[in-house]
């Protein structure tokens, strides 16, 4: 634009490069310790490059678990994906339904059932735990997935965002499949959900990472090893005295639970950084 | 406006909202009125008895100093994340968004930690200063000669805590702040320049204005995140301690109803959080329907 000297071309690079290391720096040194012994972590200052054991530590961490643990990340990994998926794909489904019936359909309880859906718009399971988890032990539901996904399920930001763009689809089309003799419900398999591909991609993102980053209610409703998460283990394998913390373990731990949503963001950053925007807007 | 074309069923969109509704109605109605209702009793731990007490559950809290302590330091934590995460993010945000080298390698790295979980930025955070193992605890004992222990130092804790969830809280905000920036007209931008004002002028004269929707959506979802979802960070890191200092209100309701087994004022807590969300919701509800109406 308008000023040219040098100083003003380097500075942002200088504050976005001290950004960097801010971010990566504590990442680094999770990736160190998971390549290194116990003892060599407990050695006040750490070594801030890799060691040798990066095989050893994964393959321990990926198959056993730390000693004080008694589940495998491997176990961990594939709740933590039923959780994360069981919730994206749960909440995308019933989600559409409902957004397709208030935006395209003139029924007497529309107004009630939108307010009833968007009053829990941003309501976090973490206010709500106590009697949530009264509710799901009174269905039976404590440490099995059904418990872990339902609850997950209830929050409107979905439905909100679907309706968004529910509300801009022309709705000739709707009357146009209608003159031509098709359901309401083949037009919104063959056409409406075709249309709205953008947004449910955008939603999976954000609801997949969700799914996989919960913590609170896991840590409420899982008792059984058989069911804890990535993050519930690394908790549990934390609780315990300094000394006793398997650290190289835990970390390696650490960088599998954070892997998959990362990679997640990194494919689809385009759709989730529209999707998250669209829901403001 | 004309009115938009609706299918003519009568019985199936009942059908359709069925599954949502359901979801709602077993998972957030029932549970909030029964934290209701329980917030008018006290039971004995075990469940056996019931006695009804009337507001007692609430006067009791709004008489217990611990209460209020609480109130504070998730006030303080909450403002602190928010602000901090969001100044820094819209620092950021502006430093990205120019014709540079490397711009969209900045932006990528600014927005994936956005998937790291909050309770991993605990860990993150924690494992660098702990104590006994952490790189940057060891650094600021021996070079600075700054001790830290988180454990013991309540001002230490709270600023601890605020580290993480601000850290984690970046890429969220940044993301905004980018789109917002990004949707600026350029000329305007421009015809400022051209009329003589630097760029400190322009960017609080004619950017910072145009971004306060974005802005404003930014404060009411940094202070859901800074008072209610940054439990995994508190409980990770410093379960409250040392003392009450870290004691924010979804942790208490969390250790009075899991640890100390005191039903009744749990629910009453989780009564006023819901009173408070849902006060904010409709408030950021509100903002949003006028905007998409203009």
């Amino acid at each position: 634009m308008t000023e040219h000297s040098k100083m003003r071309r380097f500075l942002p690079h200088l504050f976005l490069g001290l950004a960097m290391v801010v971010i990566i720096f504590p990442i680094w040194l999770v990736f160190v310790a998971s390549t290194r012994t116990s003892a060599e972590i407990l050695s006040a200052p750490m070594p801030v490059v890799p060691g040798s054991h990066i095989i050893e530590n994964y393959g321990r961490a990926f198959f056993e678990g730390a000693k004080n643990l008694g589940a495998s990340a491997f176990t961990m990994m594939k709740n933590s994906f039923i959780m994360a998926m069981g919730i994206a794909v749960g909440k995308i489904v019933v989600s559409l339904l409902a957004a397709f019936a208030i935006v395209f359909f003139d029924f007497r309880l529309r107004k009630f059932c939108f307010w009833a859906i968007f009053i829990t718009l941003m309501l976090p399971v973490e206010v709500r735990i106590m009697p949530t988890y009264k509710v799901i032990s009174d269905l039976g539901m404590l440490n099995s997935y059904w418990g872990l996904i339902l609850p997950m399920i209830v929050s409107a930001t979905a439905v909100f965002l679907f309706r968004q763009f529910f509300m801009s689809v022309p709705r000739e089309i709707a009357e146009a499949s209608q003159i031509d003799g098709a359901s309401p419900m083949a037009f919104f398999a063959e056409i409406l959900v075709p249309m709205t591909r953008t947004p449910i991609a955008a939603m999976f993102v954000i609801q997949f990472i969700y799914g996989w980053n919960q913590y609170l209610w896991p840590l409420l409703i899982t008792t059984k090893e058989k069911y804890y998460t990535l993050l519930i283990g690394i908790n549990r394998m934390l609780s315990g005295a300094d000394v006793q913390i398997e650290w190289q373990i835990v970390m390696a731990t650490v960088l599998l639970a954070m892997i998959p949503p990362v990679i997640v963001v990194a494919v689809m950053q385009k759709q989730f950084v529209t999707g998250m925007t669209d829901t403001e807007k | 406006m004309t009115k938009q074309y609706e299918f003519p069923s009568k019985g199936l969109p009942y059908l359709l909202v069925l599954p949502q509704m359901a979801v709602v109605f077993v998972f957030f109605f029932w549970p909030a009125a029964q934290a209701v209702y329980q917030s008018f009793f006290v039971q004995d731990p075990f469940g056996f008895s019931l006695i009804f007490v009337g507001f007692e559950n609430y006067t009791k809290l709004f008489a217990d100093p611990a209460y209020w302590d609480s109130f504070g330091v998730s006030t303080v934590f909450a403002l602190s994340v928010a602000f901090s995460s969001m100044f820094i993010a819209l620092f950021l945000a502006v430093q990205a968004n120019r014709k540079m080298r490397f711009s969209s390698f900045y932006k990528t790295m600014l927005i994936w930690p956005y998937a790291v979980a909050t309770m991993v930025a605990g860990v993150l955070w924690l494992f660098m200063f702990n104590p006994n193992v952490g790189v940057i605890a060891w650094f600021l004992a021996k070079v600075l000669g700054i001790k830290w222990n988180h454990l013991l130092d309540s001002g230490q804790a709270l600023l601890l805590v605020s580290i993480a969830a601000s850290w984690k809280q970046i890429a969220y905000n940044f993301v905004f702040f980018l789109a917002g920036l990004q949707a600026v007209p350029a000329t305007l931008v421009e015809a400022a320049a051209i009329d003589g004002a630097g760029p400190g002028k322009r960017f609080w004269a004619i950017i910072f204005p145009l971004l306060s929707p974005t802005t404003f959506y930014l404060l009411v979802m940094n202070l859901v995140y800074g008072f209610f979802e940054t439990f995994p960070i508190i409980h990770q890191v410093t379960a409250g301690g040392p003392g009450t200092s870290t004691n924010v209100l979804v942790y208490k309701v969390w250790r009075d109803g899991v640890i100390n087994l005191d039903l009744g004022s749990s629910a009453a807590q989780s009564v006023v959080l819901m009173i408070l969300v849902i006060g904010l919701t409709v408030v950021q509800f509100r903002f949003i329907e006028r905007k998409v109406n203009y």
